[in-house]
């Protein structure tokens, strides 16, 4: 591609958050039809950056142009008027609605009366889709389709509003391989038609294939950009980490004990078919594969938080029926969510109160709950697992990712797990709070404990595991020891057919 | 940043967010007292307090409902049902006033144990299980009684609402002693503690391992039976029990707990500020009837109070964000 138009310029993009500098003097620029991606770790600022391109976030210090005019994002209303248009992770549609209404939503063709209308909509929609070469029915609802066609109908919308560019936040995450290439094809009919593109990634793989230009961050700040022909990829990976792999991952390998869990034959529908496997004391055990993989299902079985048709799990030899999340607390199972805030902690109680939750009768004098003691439980864990936080009495909505992550895990100690569930242990965290889980991590196997951590970061459950347990369609597909593991090896696994 | 965040600490474990209440309490009574002169007398503040019971001891039970991020519609209709049902038991049958009181406090905290039910089993969202409970107690009632009230009943039974312990109204040391234990419920055991989880963060509480079915249960019994308490003092005090008792009850104890801090959207809130609330409505009540301001207007200013309280709240908690 030839030196085109410019259609996008930001320099010295500065952003700050209370003690988190999360942009620092960063310059990005974008051509009309160019494919621009950009690389880096969680926490390395990618998202505050199109945040800020989506008029989410306003911009502490620096400059945007668009078209060589200098333009002050407003809101995310804003914009989109401006021709910028995000899709993110999680959709912004309306389930209930259909393709075409969620096209078209707040700007609906209105007929006479200032009623919507109908056929005008789907109309306007088949138009759309049919640029992109999409084969979709307008008036099929959202909520019917797969994840990649919804993703489709966000790339339809953007282009229905005349979006000149297109931010699009981890497209691949939730797709499979020949979604993938779907996608990929799309993306060029819009370059196709001048629409510039920024592809947010951390999957270093699929860039070649897509991508014209790459800038890397990390720590907020702008490392590097290359033309994507011109770099090798495995120069692009220390650039983006900026330490060494051993630094990233902190691995010390307890010793392995005898069995504290095996599952035998699991069966739900047709979401988890014939799982088996065993978990030993002191062992990681990583659970990889795609979203949907039915990697979520099988832990919420574990634990007792969702039914399962036929199986066997014993705890310790010991066949069990772990029928509900108490059960599994009483039988020394406990599970950290990834979603902390939605799953994991309670904003409104105080750290002292988050851990004692789940075995409170640790607490309680009769039928009173001893504060005094409750406090000191607490103290005991802020020391122990270093707790930022003002006073034990401190609310956990106003702690860190990192610190809250600890809440979460203190709370399991306390109840004495003997087999603790990460699910995604480290998302939302940044990188120095990451090897703190890691080092956790660590200190619970070298304590006996058997773990199990699912992660959708392969050099994380690469890093991390003593042995690794791939799931694809709700079947196991894999399973390497951590010396053979590779991500090329796991990812074949995780998307065959 | 530091500083909204030791304002928020302290709300929840001292008095930050009944703190607003209260004053708006004090100011009300030293409004009242400078305006008229009937205002603080003992007779009089007795009396605030006699009329604020009633709807004070269901706003006790109530604040756990709302805390655990539910609602109990049927208040007013279970304290009807269980005020006639006992009366029956008392006038119809003549049973023992004991037994029948008990009888009648144990229907109430039944029927709360089925909106428990509703709610945890089937489930159904809380507006809507006690919506119907509302239409089928306030129905029972009115099929037994047959719309005609059942009075005159013997005097010990009329202690519970007019009776006198010294200068203090019986229904107010009801309250006093309700109040007592419901503090301690809230602060110091299992059901207050689950209640805030629960109300939190409902997903975690279950991740948790938390028995959430039994303790939704166990607010919504305690609820019926607070109401069916309070049917007893109504019915004691009018000396009759009637299946049109306690008609829009409901809204007056929510707007209770409301006043008094508590969020609708649950996880958070206190039962001191429940009481605080229902003596706002009663000071309120009370204060507008010395000065002579008519029953019509009456009901406009209690809904701007509402209004009022629930948008300072919203506003206080928007600044500290």
């Amino acid at each position: 591609m030839a030196e085109g138009e410019l259609v996008l310029r930001m320099q010295g993009i500065t952003k700050r958050f209370p003690g988190v500098l999360a942009l620092d003097a960063v310059d990005f620029e974008l051509q009309k039809g160019e494919v621009h991606a950009i690389l880096g770790e969680n926490g390395a600022g990618k998202s505050t950056l199109i945040k800020i391109l989506s008029g989410a976030y306003t911009l502490d210090e620096g400059q945007i142009w668009l078209h060589g005019e200098p333009i002050y994002i407003l809101n995310p209303k804003h914009a989109l008027e401006l021709g910028i248009s995000v899709i993110y992770q999680d959709f912004n549609l309306v389930p209930t609605l259909t393709v075409g209404e969620n096209i078209f939503l707040g700007r609906e063709p209105m007929a006479l009366a200032n009623l919507i209308d109908r056929k005008r909509t789907t109309s306007a929609c088949r138009t759309v889709l049919a640029e992109l070469n999409i084969n979709l029915d307008p008036e099929m609802r959202v909520d019917e389709l797969g994840v990649a066609m919804q993703q489709m109908v966000e790339v339809a919308k953007a282009l229905s509003m005349d979006a000149e560019i297109i931010i699009m936040d981890e497209p691949t995450a939730a797709l499979g391989e020949n979604e993938i290439t779907e996608l990929f094809s799309t993306i060029r009919r819009l370059k196709e038609k001048g629409v510039s593109i920024i592809y947010i990634s951390h999957r270093l793989q699929e860039l070649p294939a897509i991508a014209d230009r790459v800038t890397i961050l990390r720590d907020g700040r702008k490392i590097a950009t290359h033309r994507m022909e011109e770099v090798e990829l495995n120069s692009l990976i220390p650039l983006m980490v900026g330490r060494t792999l051993s630094e990233q991952f902190p691995k010390i390998p307890a010793s392995i004990g005898s069995e504290v869990l095996r599952v035998e034959g699991l069966n739900w529908k047709d979401r988890l078919v014939d799982i088996s496997f065993s978990l030993y004391q002191g062992e990681v055990l990583g659970f990889a594969g795609l979203v949907g993989s039915g990697r979520t299902e099988l832990m919420r079985c574990l634990f007792g938080a969702q039914e399962y048709d036929r199986g066997k799990i014993y705890l310790g030899k010991i066949p069990v029926r772990i029928r509900s999340p108490q059960d599994a607390v009483r039988l020394g199972v406990g599970f950290i969510t990834e979603d902390r805030k939605k799953q994991g902690l309670f904003l409104g109680l105080s750290v002292a109160e988050n851990i004692t939750v789940t075995d409170i009768g640790q607490v309680m004098n009769g039928i009173f709950i001893d504060h005094q003691q409750e406090k000191a439980v607490g103290t005991g864990y802020v020391e122990s697992l270093r707790i930022k936080t003002p006073t034990i009495e401190h609310l956990v909505r106003y702690l860190s990712g990192g610190n809250q992550q600890k809440v979460a895990l203190a709370k399991w100690l306390f109840a004495e797990a003997r087999i603790l569930i990460f699910d995604e242990p480290t998302r939302g965290i940044d990188v120095g709070a990451k090897v703190e889980v890691y080092n956790l991590i660590n200190q619970l196997a070298q304590n006996g404990v058997g773990i199990i951590m699912v992660s959708s970061e392969l050099p994380e459950i690469i890093g991390m595991s003593d042995r690794i347990l791939v799931m694809n369609r709700g079947r196991l597909t894999g399973e390497f020891l951590r010396e053979e593991a590779t991500q090329a090896k796991i990812m074949e696994c995780a998307t065959k057919e | 940043m530091q500083g909204s965040v030791t304002v928020r600490q302290r709300a929840r474990f001292s008095l930050g967010k009944e703190l607003g209440a209260f004053s708006g309490l004090l100011i009300l009574c030293v409004i009242l007292t400078l305006s008229s002169p009937y205002f603080l007398s003992v007779t009089n503040i007795m009396n605030v307090l006699r009329q604020s019971s009633l709807i004070a001891i269901v706003a006790a039970g109530m604040t756990f409902v709302i805390i655990t991020g539910g609602i109990d519609l049927s208040v007013g209709s279970v304290l009807s049902l269980a005020s006639c049902l006992a009366a029956g038991m008392m006038i119809n049958l003549g049973w023992n006033i004991w037994v029948s009181v008990f009888i009648g406090l144990a229907i109430g905290g039944l029927m709360g144990f089925i909106n428990g039910l509703l709610i945890t089993q089937i489930p159904l969202p809380p507006f809507i299980a006690t919506l119907g409970m509302m239409g089928v107690a306030r129905g029972l009632a009115f099929v037994y009684t047959g719309g005609a009230p059942i009075y005159s009943f013997h005097e010990h039974f009329r202690f519970l609402g007019n009776g006198m312990v010294g200068p203090v109204p019986f229904p107010v040391i009801l309250m006093a002693v309700v109040y007592f234990v419901a503090h301690i419920l809230l602060t110091k055991t299992k059901v207050g503690r689950f209640s805030y989880a629960i109300g939190g963060n409902e997903e975690a509480a279950v991740l948790s391992g938390i028995p959430i079915a039994r303790y939704k249960g166990i607010v919504y019994t305690v609820t019926g039976f607070l109401s069916a308490m309070a049917g007893m003092v109504l019915a004691a005090r009018l000396d009759a029990a009637t299946s049109v008792a306690g008609d829009g009850f409901e809204l007056d104890v929510i707007a209770a707990v409301v006043i008094g801090g508590t969020s609708l959207s649950g996880g958070e809130g206190k039962v001191i500020g429940s009481l605080i609330g229902a003596l706002i409505m009663g000071v309120v009540r009370n204060g507008l009837n010395l000065l002579l301001v008519s029953s019509h207007w009456q009901r406009v200013i209690l809904g701007l109070i509402i209004l009022a309280a629930v948008a300072m709240d919203v506003l206080r908690k928007n600044r500290s964000k």
